[in-house]
């Protein structure tokens, strides 16, 4: 059949250009239909012939005809394999141990597979370093199917071939080589043994070779620091559940300071066990996620916090350091008090990007000789250098550079200096980037090689020294695309494939005779320790290399302190930070992440200006609107000439006065859908990559409408919902004063409200057969959020866009409320709240319950996962009219959507608001074009789990497709359930232990022993709802030493 | 759905017309089949040494999953083998014997016909059996020397439609048919004897006397004028409707009897009841998984890689299988079409690596707000597969046997006594739940098997 012959039906088909053509090419109908036309003109509607009746008959007809018809079921196909792939199963899941390394997020992870198809990431147990998936790890999996996605290589917006892509990039690579100029990789961190490897053979084959390791959020003052003090380019690690004491200073290590992943040592330590717990003291001017987990919070600005570090090492070190307020001072002087208290169990951290702080805090941890500080076996997933970047941008403007390869970073968005960046591509011959996404450097770059997801591509990390991480595809490329290593090995005229180099790299110098096979499927390996003689060789290499830096840096540490001393502080300092849902912003058309509200401010869909409430006076406001929805000012930022406009402005609790906050991540719409261009580029003010900035604020026009879930009240002494106490009280007192049964008047008797004398209900008998419980630890829980996006991921949940959530219809099962209080304590709450008296007056509750409403300035956070609480008696059953909602005897509500007409009583009776309804089909409707509305973004659906529709209440259901699953798998096996094995997915994607489910009615198991618990309370115990699910009243450990 | 409707039209329309034509010509198919038997090879092998009864035995056990005596396999088809050998190539049989006892041996030996056949086959090594002895392979050689059969000839019965099963339906109509008539003429004898009394009473005198109803408001009409009456019919005749509606609506969507036409004609009847093959060999995942699982084509394959053509009963096709046009040559027609599907090359025996997979009708709808684990019921639950799919052994059509209505499903969990014996799982809760019970057995409902969220999530 093939022929070259060309066939026309008219001659314009022979022109090229001819528009007409190419419209009938394209249209089978080139005109409109002309409905203007026809509706517009009244005579002639007036004078058509169908009249009203008619037109009734018609309809009338029609409706009855397709009615009938649709009695005739549809047909459906069903296609098996040709040959069935060994390992897969049909409807079973299969689980592959992979890795993430995209640069800022490291983690070992387990994916989940459905026929091939992954559509779940989880934690990987066997991971001894990162071996959590947070918020951000959890979503990647949806990145896979992104729509948007580069579907092959391309030069110069065309579409070519790989071969093609090859000639181009080895062509100019040689002509680079030939004319003596640099050849550039710029890079993202790998922490990869094999890809450092090959990039250092292709040096060799290439000579000339510059690789610049750019992270877009730089942790480069740390990174010089410790290569100062120890001689290798890497992060100490800090061990947190070794530690009494943590002393932070604006380090938010529960998200993403250093690289993260300290989240489950941190909650280990802070849950209370004999009476003991640590204590954390955190000083920072932005109310971060690890701040508001503190037991003590110090707002302070960050030209304050350097002072304030500079005294703490004097203080510690016993010399004296001057400067500073006295307000500063104090602090210092009770924070060096109780850190020489805890001695050697105490650790500093610091969040600063300034080089001299870095080394000071190094400094103290090894004057502290913490346990919890480890320099033996640095963190490697952080390698950026500012300096070589900014060389290369440099040498990239003074022509110097032949060809520049890019590859995991997006430097046309998050360099400040982007437009030196993007000049100084023009004049370098050859520039490819692997992208993912056609975002701003592959808009800018001669070609792009398409990139291939993580899951897809083969990898190999080392995120900590000696701590190995393998990564495997779980899935065939989707797209022509290509990982960069592949790309590499290929321009190097290597006829390897990626996964045999890495084979090849670890069985000879990594694994040393343990099996292959086993290390792929546990995904993890863990070095031996190194054999005698040689770690002394190397230990005293270690120690005489510290003396000699002991020698050489004592005069830097002094120089140090005194630069840190002598800061001064701005009118108004910028902090910039990274949210827990965005990071720097690779995963911004990510509808799961955009949606995901942030644990502090409750905000999605947006970023803002951080304020204090002092700052904001008379300038900047934030008021609710009739329908919930909150409404806030513009603001004009300004650093050194830069002006970021018309930035919404949030007032944020616990905002350092003098200080605002702004979050990077947003501000991206190159490559990306039309929903997901939110926010500002805060990349723009990062100048030299210091998240610190003298900055000015000034009022724009216009009120932002924010899509915001949770009024920024408090809960007004509201004991009930969140129940905390100090450690002190907690030790002495019996659990009746601090978590006391609410109770109710019985015949003039005080009764325990779970007494079944005030009972309205009759018990059930739930002894026999399993009884689910879910236990949630507010001491453990960081509020990190990975639990809502594994909920999304496991049970089909829609996103529904920033305007639907602004109108309160946002459809998370699982929410983490956040709680301030307004007092400084939540305690100073309570005894505000009984102390009101009458209605007027000083101590009236008409102004004293208003002002309880607004948090103080420095208010306690306390986070509170709530989802469905699957009561036993549970309001929400007895007030469906078709019994669609019903309880079971394993203690989850159910809910039977095909059952549900939608009246929302259950919502209504509901004193969780838990459940959650469908006011739209948000699946194959175009006004909601976010995953579930293409076919690429539908394979990410669970196929265990139905997908609602229009006019569907549905909530949590305590994941019963995963208990059923369990039990079924018991069955099958013809063995008891062994404890921990029923999960659910919160509960399994929660790192920090924080959530334990299981079966109560098996008293062996961890959660019965939960439940007996002293700290054990239900959420509003005082309804009678007997929920299914408790919580553990929040210790805060306020002991000054 | 459609097919079936039509095939019993088609049945009850011939089977009326054609009634006594068929008789007669189905006894002639059945003395045709009879003459077709295959005739047993014994008498004429007799004088090459060996015995070929026994011979057919030890190569069926060993030789046949490789190779035939007409057609190429694995290995190449063995008819006369020895006598083509000698004439051919000049080896005699103790080349032969060698190479069956160790072909590997042979063509290590560098023998050049040996290489040559290992090369022609894929370099396929050939199973070694140094347990044959001599008397064996004469056997077997003596049964690859028997002469082929005459080619049966096709019984195509093209327009003998209808079968046994449509003779008593057919026979029922016209017993019927022949009673109404009866009854007809009896009620116009009935007529006739009447008006001649009658005319016999005019005749003789006698006046017959009108009843006094002319004077009377006839039966209708008094009905027609009592209100309450007409009340009591309409609320009647709309109950009536009302119910006949109702079961009516209450069957849309319901597909029992679904027997869709299917891209290949796949018959269970054939593989499940003629040769006795697990249900679960092919639907293998029923055991570990929610899905029973279509068969992928490698499965087919497992078996069809050497039942290449359908020989059908000894006796050939039975007279339904005729008329209905299962003939042999239909089904092994099927058989290509899998191996089209599959990509498999019958002359060279390899894959061309260009499937298609087959796009089966799926039958067994669930709808999707209903959860189903078949390994939960096959498994755990040792229900047999023929509960709820019906007697798939004798389908030579698959259809939907059971309603798939949830009411069927609760039923069942009512009735089903919980298979707890040998399973760790049940021992604790159901030693605990039949005393709370106060029963020996438990059924799936006291198991909890009729809450709402154990299948709808």
């Amino acid at each position: 059949m093939a022929s070259n012959k060309k066939y026309w039906k008219s001659e314009a088909e022979l022109n090229p250009n001819d528009s007409i053509v190419e419209t009938l090419k394209q249209n089978e109908f080139t005109e409109q239909i002309p409905v203007d036309e026809f509706l517009g003109d009244k005579e002639t509607l007036s004078e058509s012939s169908t009249n009203r009746r008619d037109f009734l008959k018609y309809v009338g007809f029609s409706t009855a005809a397709a009615s009938l018809a649709a009695c005739e079921g549809p047909v459906h196909k069903s296609l098996p394999y040709v040959v069935q792939p060994e390992n897969i199963v049909p409807g079973v899941a299969n689980y592959y141990a992979t890795a993430i390394a995209d640069g800022f997020d490291f983690a070992s992870v387990l994916v989940k597979t459905r026929e091939g198809r992954p559509i779940k990431i989880e934690n990987n147990d066997r991971a001894k370093v990162n071996g959590g998936a947070n918020a951000r790890v959890n979503a990647s999996v949806l990145g896979l199917y992104d729509s948007t996605r580069i579907q092959g290589p391309t030069a110069n917006g065309e579409a070519i071939s790989w071969e093609d892509l090859d000639n181009r990039v080895k062509g100019g690579l040689t002509a680079a080589k030939n004319s003596g100029k640099q050849i550039a990789l710029l890079t993202q961190t790998y922490a990869s043994p094999s890809t450092h490897k090959l990039i250092e053979e292709f040096t060799a084959a290439y000579g000339n070779v510059n690789h610049v390791v750019y992270d877009a959020i730089s942790e480069d003052a740390a990174l010089n620091a410790f290569e100062a003090a120890y001689g290798e380019r890497a992060l100490a690690d800090y061990h947190f559940d070794k530690a009494e004491l943590i002393v932070s200073f604006a380090a938010d290590f529960l998200a993403d300071w250093q690289g993260g992943g300290y989240d489950s040592a941190y909650s280990k330590a802070k849950v209370p066990h004999h009476g003991k717990m640590s204590r954390h003291i955190h000083l920072e001017s932005n109310m971060s996620l690890t701040g508001a987990n503190a037991d003590r919070r110090v707002p302070m600005k960050p030209s304050e916090l350097k002072v304030a570090l500079a005294k703490l090492y004097g203080k510690l070190n016993g010399s004296n350091v001057a400067g500073g307020s006295s307000d500063i001072d104090a602090v210092v002087a009770q924070i060096a008090k109780e850190v020489k208290k805890a001695g050697s169990k105490a650790v500093v951290v610091c969040g600063l990007n300034d080089e001299n702080a870095q080394t000071v805090v190094l400094a103290i941890n090894k004057l502290l000789q913490s346990e919890a500080f480890d320099t033996e076996s640095p963190k490697y997933i952080r390698r950026g250098s500012t300096a070589k970047v900014n060389k290369l941008i440099a040498d990239m403007k003074a022509g110097r550079v032949g060809a520049v390869l890019i590859d995991g970073v997006n430097p046309v968005y998050s360099l400040p200096n982007a437009s030196d960046f993007v000049e100084g591509l023009g004049k370098v011959g050859l520039s490819v980037s692997c992208s993912f996404n056609n975002d701003e450097t592959a808009q800018a770059v001669g070609s792009i090689a398409a990139a291939s997801h993580f899951l897809e591509s083969w990898g190999d990390l080392e995120m900590k020294k000696g701590h190995f991480a393998l990564m495997q595809p779980a899935i065939r490329e989707l797209f022509d695309t290509r990982q960069f290593q592949s790309c590499l090995l290929t321009w190097m005229g290597s006829d390897k494939t990626y996964y045999e180099y890495i084979k090849e790299n670890w069985t000879t110098s990594i694994l040393n005779g343990a099996s292959w096979n086993k290390t792929l499927q546990d995904g993890v390996f863990s070095m031996p320790i190194v054999s005698n003689s040689e770690q002394t060789a190397a230990t005293t290499a270690s120690v005489s290399d510290e003396e000699a830096e002991e020698v050489s840096s004592a005069v830097p540490i002094a120089s140090a302190i005194r630069t840190l001393a002598n800061t001064t502080s701005g009118d108004m300092e910028l902090l910039l930070y990274s949210k827990v849902g965005m990071g720097d912003g690779k995963q911004a058309n990510n509808p799961w992440l955009q949606e995901f509200p942030d644990p502090i401010t409750r905000v999605s869909w947006d970023n803002y200006i951080t304020i204090s409430k002092a700052d904001a006076e008379g300038k900047f406001e934030n008021y609710n609107v009739a329908n919930g929805g909150l409404d806030g000012s513009y603001a004009n930022v300004t650093v050194d000439g830069t002006t970021l406009e018309n930035v919404p402005v949030i007032i944020q609790p616990g905002q350092a006065k003098g200080t605002i906050g702004l979050s990077f991540g947003y501000g991206k719409s190159a490559g990306m859908k039309e929903e997901m261009q939110t926010g500002v580029n805060a990349f723009q003010l990062y100048k030299n990559f210091n998240n610190v900035q003298s900055v000015s604020i000034s009022k724009a026009e216009g009120i932002h409408e924010f899509a915001c879930i949770q009024l920024h009240n408090t809960l007004m002494g509201r004991g009930d919902i969140i129940k905390e106490t100090t450690l002190e009280i907690f030790n002495t007192k019996d659990h009746h004063e601090w978590n006391p049964m609410p109770e109710v008047s019985l015949n003039h008797q005080e009764t325990p409200v779970t007494s079944p004398e005030v009972d309205l209900w009759q018990e059930f008998d739930r002894s026999i057969g399993h009884h689910f419980n879910l236990s949630i630890d507010l001491n453990a829980c960081t509020g990190c959020g990975a639990c809502v996006i594994a909920c999304h991921a496991e049970n089909n949940v829609p996103v529904v866009g920033k305007q639907e959530i602004r109108r309160s219809r946002d459809m998370h099962w699982l929410r983490i409320d956040r709680y301030y209080s307004s007092e400084d304590t939540f305690e100073g709450d309570n005894e505000k709240k009984d102390n009101l008296d009458g209605l007027w007056g000083d101590n009236g509750s008409l102004g004293g319950f208003g002002e309880m409403e607004n948090p103080s300035a420095n208010p306690q956070v306390a986070f509170q996962p709530v989802m469905c609480q699957h009561c036993n008696h549970a309001p929400c059953e007895t007030v469906c009219p078709v019994a669609a909602t019903a309880h079971s005897r394993q203690g989850q509500n159910h809910m039977a959507y095909n059952r549900c007409v939608g009246t929302r009583y259950c919502a209504n009776n509901c004193p969780y608001k838990v459940r959650r309804f469908n006011w739209f089909l948000y699946n194959n409707n175009d006004e909601f074009d976010y995953y579930m509305n293409n076919d690429l973004g539908k394979m990410v659906i669970n196929p265990d789990v139905n997908v609602r529709s229009r006019g569907v209440m549905e909530k949590c259901s305590m994941c019963i497709q995963m208990t059923q699953k369990t039990i079924l798998d018991a069955k099958r096996d013809g063995r008891q359930v062994k404890d921990g094995e029923f999960q659910t997915a919160c509960s399994s994607a929660c790192s920090s232990g924080a959530m334990v489910f299981g079966d109560i009615n098996d008293k062996e198991s961890k959660i019965a022993e939960l439940k007996e618990d002293d700290r054990m309370y239900h959420l509003l115990e005082h309804v009678g709802t007997k929920p299914n699910v408790f919580y553990h009243v929040k210790v805060r450990n306020t002991n000054e030493a | 759905m459609k097919q079936v409707l039509n095939r019993i039209q088609f049945s009850s329309f011939f089977s009326l017309s054609l009634l006594l034509v068929l008789q007669l010509i189905s006894f002639s198919t059945y003395s045709q089949e009879d003459a077709t038997t295959e005739v047993a090879p014994a008498e004429e092998a007799a004088d090459l040494g060996g015995d070929p009864v026994e011979g057919k035995k030890i190569f069926n056990v060993n030789c046949a999953s490789c190779h035939a005596l007409d057609r190429k396999m694995t290995g190449p088809a063995l008819r006369n083998v020895e006598a083509r050998l000698a004439e051919d190539e000049g080896l005699d049989k103790t080349w032969l014997s060698a190479w069956i006892r160790n072909s590997a041996g042979v063509i290590a030996s560098g023998d050049a016909y040996a290489n040559k056949i290992y090369n022609e086959y894929n370099q396929t090594a050939m199973t070694a059996f140094p347990t044959l002895s001599d008397i064996d392979i004469d056997n077997i050689l003596a049964y690859t020397a028997a002469p082929a059969p005459a080619p049966k000839t096709a019984v195509v019965a093209t327009g003998n439609g209808g079968g046994e099963s449509g003779n008593g339906g057919v026979s029922n109509e016209i017993i019927l048919g022949a009673l109404a008539l009866v009854f007809g003429l009896l009620v116009i004898m009935l007529f006739l004897v009447n008006n001649t009394l009658r005319k016999i009473a005019e005749a003789n005198g006698v006046q017959v006397v009108k009843d006094a109803a002319e004077k009377r408001t006839p039966i209708w009409k008094a009905f027609a004028q009592n209100q309450f009456l007409i009340f009591c019919t309409v609320i009647v005749f709309l109950l009536g409707s009302a119910y006949f509606a109702y079961s009516w609506m209450s069957q849309i969507g319901i597909d029992q009897g679904y027997a869709p036409v299917q891209p290949i004609h796949y018959s269970h009847r054939i593989h499940a009841g003629v040769n006795k093959i697990e249900c679960q060999y092919c639907h293998s995942s029923a055991r570990v998984s929610k899905h029973s699982g279509i068969p992928a084509l490698n499965v087919c394959m497992n078996c069809h890689k050497s039942i290449y053509e359908y020989k059908g009963p000894v006796d050939g096709p039975s007279a339904d299988d005729l008329a209905a046009g299962y003939t042999n040559e239909f089904y092994t027609k099927e058989i290509k079409k899998l191996y089209k599907a599959v990509g498999w090359d019958e002359e060279s025996q390899q894959y061309t690596g260009e499937s298609q997979p087959v796009e089966w009708v799926r039958i067994h709808n669930l709808p999707d707000f209903a959860y189903f684990n078949h390994s939960q019921h096959v498994t755990v639950g040792k229900i047999e597969c023929q509960t709820c799919h019906g007697p798939v052994e004798e389908m030579e059509v698959m259809y939907q046997y059971s309603p798939l209505t949830m009411g069927w499903c609760i039923n069942c969990h009512r009735e089903t006594e919980v298979q707890v014996a040998d399973n760790a799982y049940y021992e604790k809760i159901h030693e605990e739940l039949s005393k709370k019970y106060g029963v020996e057995k438990l059924t799936a409902a006291q198991m909890g098997g009729l809450e709402c969220g154990k299948c709808h999530y």
